[in-house]
């Protein structure tokens, strides 16, 4: 019989305002009593709506009804089957807007807590370790994110010999460079990287391909396909009065500083400003992130966002925690110019008032400024986390690639570039997106790559 | 890891390093740079690829140890190891078909353009080359300017190597007596604001070399924002190289400066803990 409890099991979390200065993870998960608890609240729909709205397609009802039979490994095994890395996933999914969003449980109460489910199963379970022969075949991997670990599981599994080029000195994308500690140790990134190379996969850091090392070097080692997933790292900014102010930096500089540098631990030697009062501007999980490292880091945060809290794109588990954590929110709020001191120092912000239009086709309410609503903002620091657009050095380098207008590569149903046996996938095909769907893009890139080269 | 074949002080504060970098030695070119960590816990610290041996699989700095990191750099000795270096970063210098090459350096910035010198007259260009130090004992690289330059002039600030004065004032000489289609500056900040407005009058092409806090040296982190022509570029994918001439200095002096308080910490602890 079903449990018919209609809220979620809650979560356990450290308190806001012990956790609100440091940066240990946020989200304690759960205890096998709260696991199996949760799980029983699943029906095991016959027509499994949640699976539809998992991008991945991971075996929802099925894996939580091992679960609920206390059979951890083989749930552990059955969500693999789509899903290389859940305990990634169940931690950073937007799941109120996939998985969750079309359980049957949230038509009366709270959807079936799958995200939190899968995270405990990646912690609890064990799956043996499959025996892989190497076929001879090398398939380079570029970028180590979320797309290429996914691309580079699937290959290594079906037996090519994978190498990775990832550019910075460490792997793992935004999820070593951008998603902050707290909310995904970098241990768990790191652990699941290292299970890669029980496959024979090579990783090779601090290679730029296009740079270090192009296409032709790589087609003269012997590689037979390549696997582009190279994300959207490059910054926006509003081009705004006064932008260039000491002071104004981009949310991936303050990120990576942070996450990637380890600023916040006293035996790197990054440097990091500690502001009494920061500004982020943005709506999304990376203003979130960046706002709650300014929070650990600093002191007074506050969130400039020019729509309402209802369009804010960010995780709802990300921006209630913000708020527990202490951050102001301006809502309908925009930036028009920064302001600078004599040294050339941001010291605030001129912002508009917005208000909200009707909605348009999709849905979406646009924003006009509310004329005579100027006001300046005092900060001495302002994070910019306006989105980012696909980082061109690749493209230049390889002319042969077709990209789009917004600078994204272009590929057809299998995932291949214009360049035969070339791929991509992820953020540099999609634009920013999400972490699970840039992992099932490297899959169906794999896939691919199965079907060119083992026919 | 990257091992360190040889090491070399040129003066009190300057090293060159000789490193073990494959596939990096094989696609440089002048005016392109590398970003290498000291170790585990280092920055990533952007600098000029002096010289490079592609047989040998090796690329050149010369580094001034003047913070944390680069003091920490200077520690290291033959057959040790450094942590990471990627590259070859930035866009090459593009000398446009130049006749007549004057190629300024500033301290430390002479090991930035000497490469390009080089490269010049290895294809031909006439090239002159004028250095500036503080004094006789802070003077690098004069042997090797002087096999390369046409003519080469070495100024001091104090006049100890027996030719006082600055750069500027080598330069408005040598404009005097040669007509030069190009001019590189590189060194510190207000030296390379000099040499513009010295050249600018007389509209000679002006190329400085920025070197801005940097990260990623990819384009991916915008630390290194400049403001050239109006317009915001990132030195390490449009630059580092720029017309000097549509270059705001002024910008570039403010967000220099703008780690110096924590920067000015460490180095305070770093010399401590020596
Ligand atoms: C701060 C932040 C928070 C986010 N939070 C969430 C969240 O909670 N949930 C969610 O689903 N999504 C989130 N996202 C979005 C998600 O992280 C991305 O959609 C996802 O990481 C894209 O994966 P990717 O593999 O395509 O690219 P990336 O993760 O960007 O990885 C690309 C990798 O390629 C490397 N690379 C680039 N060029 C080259 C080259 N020429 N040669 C070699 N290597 C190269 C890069 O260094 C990088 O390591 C967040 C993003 C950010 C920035
Ligand atoms: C493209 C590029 C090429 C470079 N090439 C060389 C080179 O060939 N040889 C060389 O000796 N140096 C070079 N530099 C400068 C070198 O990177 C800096 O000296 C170094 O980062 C300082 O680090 P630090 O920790 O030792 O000093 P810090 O303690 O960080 O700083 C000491 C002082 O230098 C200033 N500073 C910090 N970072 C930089 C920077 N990137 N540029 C200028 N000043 C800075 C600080 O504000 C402070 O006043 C280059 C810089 C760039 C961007
Ligand atoms: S992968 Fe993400 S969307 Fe799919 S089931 Fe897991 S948490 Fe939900
Ligand atoms: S829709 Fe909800 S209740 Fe139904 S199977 Fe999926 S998780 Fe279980
Ligand atoms: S150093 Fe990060 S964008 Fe240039």
């Amino acid at each position: 019989m079903a449990n018919m409890q209609n809220e979620k099991t809650p979560m356990p979390f450290q308190d806001p305002t012990l956790r609100s200065k440091n940066f240990e993870e946020v989200a304690l998960g759960y205890t096998h009593e709260m696991a199996i608890n949760e799980a029983q609240r699943c029906l095991n729909c016959k027509h499994k709506p949640c699976m539809e709205g998992c991008p991945v397609g991971v075996h929802i009802p099925e894996f939580i009804q091992y679960l609920v039979n206390d059979q951890v490994d083989e749930a552990l095994r059955e969500i693999k089957i789509t899903n290389n890395f859940p305990s990634i996933c169940g931690r950073v999914c937007p799941q109120e807007s996939q998985c969750e969003a079309k359980c049957v449980r949230g038509i009366k109460g709270e959807a079936v807590a799958i995200g939190r489910l899968e995270r405990y199963v990646a912690e609890q379970g064990k799956v043996a370790k499959e025996e892989v022969k190497s076929n001879g075949i090398k398939v380079g991997v570029i970028g180590s994110g979320p797309a290429g670990l996914s691309c580079a599981n699937d290959c290594a599994k079906a037996g090519f010999d994978v190498t990775i080029f990832e550019a910075l000195h460490q792997t793992g994308g935004v999820l070593s460079y951008g998603i902050p500690e707290f909310r995904l140790p970098k241990s768990i990134v790191q652990k699941e990287i290292e299970s890669l190379k029980d496959y024979r996969v090579k990783i090779e850091t601090n290679m730029i391909v296009g740079r270090t090392i192009t296409f032709d070097d790589l087609w003269n080692e012997g590689f037979k396909a390549l696997f582009i997933g190279t994300g959207a790292g490059l910054p926006n900014f509003m081009n705004i009065p006064n932008e260039n102010a000491v002071g104004v930096v981009s949310a991936n500089e303050y990120l990576t500083r942070c996450n990637l540098m380890k600023a916040y631990d006293e035996k790197y030697d990054t440097p990091i400003a500690k502001p009494k009062h920061t500004v982020v501007v943005g709506g999304g999980n990376v203003a979130m992130d960046a706002a709650r490292c300014a929070r650990r880091l600093g002191d007074r945060v506050t969130l400039v966002y020019r729509r309402s809290l209802e369009e804010m794109p960010a995780r709802h588990e990300e921006i209630e925690h913000a708020m527990e954590e202490g951050i102001e929110f301006k809502l309908l709020t925009n930036p028009i110019a920064m302001i600078k001191d004599d040294l050339g120092q941001v010291s605030g912000m001129t912002c508009v008032q917005m208000e909200l239009g009707e909605p348009d086709d999709k849905g979406r309410r646009g924003v006009s400024v509310i004329e005579g609503s100027e006001f300046n903002l005092d900060c001495d620091y302002v994070i910019m986390a306006i989105g980012t657009s696909s980082n061109p050095l690749l493209k230049d380098a390889e002319k042969s690639l077709e990209v789009n207008r917004r600078g994204c590569f272009v590929v057809n149903e299998d995932q291949m570039t214009s360049v035969q046996s070339v791929y991509a996938g992820g953020d540099a095909v999609s634009g920013a997106a999400t972490v699970i769907l840039a992992m099932g893009a490297g899959k169906k890139a794999a896939e691919s790559i199965c079907k060119e080269l083992l026919g | 890891m990257y091992k360190i074949l040889t090491k070399k002080q040129l003066n009190p504060d300057v090293y060159l390093y000789e490193i073990e970098a494959k596939a990096i030695s094989k696609k440089v070119q002048p005016g392109q740079f590398i970003i290498l960590r000291v170790d585990e816990f280092g920055e990533r610290l952007p600098l000029t690829i002096a010289d490079y041996n592609a047989d040998k699989g090796s690329v050149t700095i010369i580094v001034q140890a003047i913070g944390a990191s680069t003091i920490k750099l200077s520690h290291l000795n033959e057959g040790d190891f450094i942590q990471d270096i990627v590259g070859p970063l930035g866009k090459a210098t593009e000398f446009e078909d130049a006749k007549h090459v004057c190629v300024v350096g500033g301290g430390v910035g002479t090991a930035i353009a000497y490469p390009s010198a080089k490269f010049l007259s290895q294809n031909h260009v006439k090239v002159d080359m004028i250095a500036g130090f503080r004094n006789t004992d802070m003077i690098i690289l004069e042997n090797e300017m002087k096999v390369i330059a046409n003519h080469c002039m070495i100024m001091t600030d104090d006049g100890s190597n027996g030719n006082k004065g600055f750069v500027t004032d080598a330069l408005n000489k040598m404009m005097e007596e040669n007509k030069y289609d190009l001019v590189i500056a590189i060194g510190p900040i207000p030296m390379m604001r000099a040499i513009c407005e010295c050249t600018r009058p007389k509209q000679i092409k002006t190329i400085v070399s920025l070197n801005p806090i940097m990260i990623d040296g990819t384009g991916m982190c915008g630390g290194c924002r400049v403001t050239v022509d109006g317009k915001t570029k990132f030195a390490c994918v449009d630059g580092p190289d720029f017309d000097g001439h549509l270059v705001d200095f002024n910008n570039l002096v403010e967000r220099n400066r703008m780690y110096k308080e924590e920067e000015g910490h460490q180095c305070r602890l770093s010399k401590e803990g020596k």
